[in-house]
């Protein structure tokens, strides 16, 4: 049986992604289920149309740990800071 | 030595080309960079541009790039300063400056950590338009310029 643990993570978003949800940062508190990025973008496409647009259809979107770019494979770790954004356009 | 700061306000070139002279050691070359708002993109006319940064992972991202400029060229410096907010056409919105005893280095390093830092630095740009504002979009060509480094 697999441990149980807490993971508490705080998610930011940015650019059009925080626009489109009306969110820049939140806690969360992930359920068990919840495993890698790819179970986050799932959980968080059910909150709604804009959401489900975002995580689910929008093939673009990046994703950040602890503020290096990650892979929809990554496990996900206690006090981790999650970023969620659109490929960039600095410069 | 590599030096990076995120910013609102202006910057001067000639203060930060002082600068690296007196912090690099027999340094020959200087190559500089000087990125502006356009006051038109494609037949658009652009009063303005938003810049939205990830704090932290920018510094951090761009000081990787300057590491890694640090590691392929025999360079003695590398400065970069990004602009974020609100900037008009015509404003200066990012300075990469190279050093190093000769110039082919120096200008090496310029183009691969300017063609980095647009491909990967955490950065987006809203044009302001007198019609409304909209994201600027990622360019292919943007991606394709940083991956031509990893060949060479």
């Amino acid at each position: 049986m697999q441990e149980s643990s807490v993971r508490n993570i705080q998610i930011l978003y940015f650019a059009r992604v925080k626009e489109k949800l009306n969110y820049s940062i939140e806690p969360l508190s992930l359920p068990e289920s919840i495993h890698t990025i790819s179970d986050l973008k799932r959980l968080l496409a059910q909150r709604g149309e804009s959401w489900s647009e975002i995580f689910s259809a929008d093939k673009q979107l990046r994703a950040a740990v602890n503020h290096e770019l990650v892979s929809d494979e990554y496990l996900i770790q206690d006090k981790d800071e999650v970023g969620f954004f659109p490929p960039v356009s600095g410069g | 030595m590599i030096k990076v700061d995120i910013q609102t306000q202006d910057f001067d070139i000639c203060t930060e080309l002082a600068w690296m002279r007196q912090a690099t050691d027999n340094c020959g070359a200087i190559a500089s960079f000087v990125g502006l708002v356009r006051g038109k993109d494609a037949s658009n006319i652009v009063d303005f541009i938003e810049l939205e940064h990830y704090p932290v992972m920018a510094e951090k991202s761009i000081t990787h790039m300057a590491e890694m400029a640090m590691q392929r060229w025999p360079l003695t410096a590398v400065r970069v300063i990004h602009r974020v907010g609100k900037l008009p056409a015509g404003a200066q919105i990012v300075l990469v400056l190279t050093a190093s005893e000769h110039r082919k280095a120096a200008f090496a390093a310029c183009e691969f950590v300017m063609d980095y830092l647009k491909a990967e630095a955490p950065f987006w740009k809203k044009e302001i338009l007198p019609a409304g504002e909209h994201w600027v979009e990622a360019k292919a060509s943007d991606e394709l310029a940083k991956q031509a480094w990893l060949i060479e």
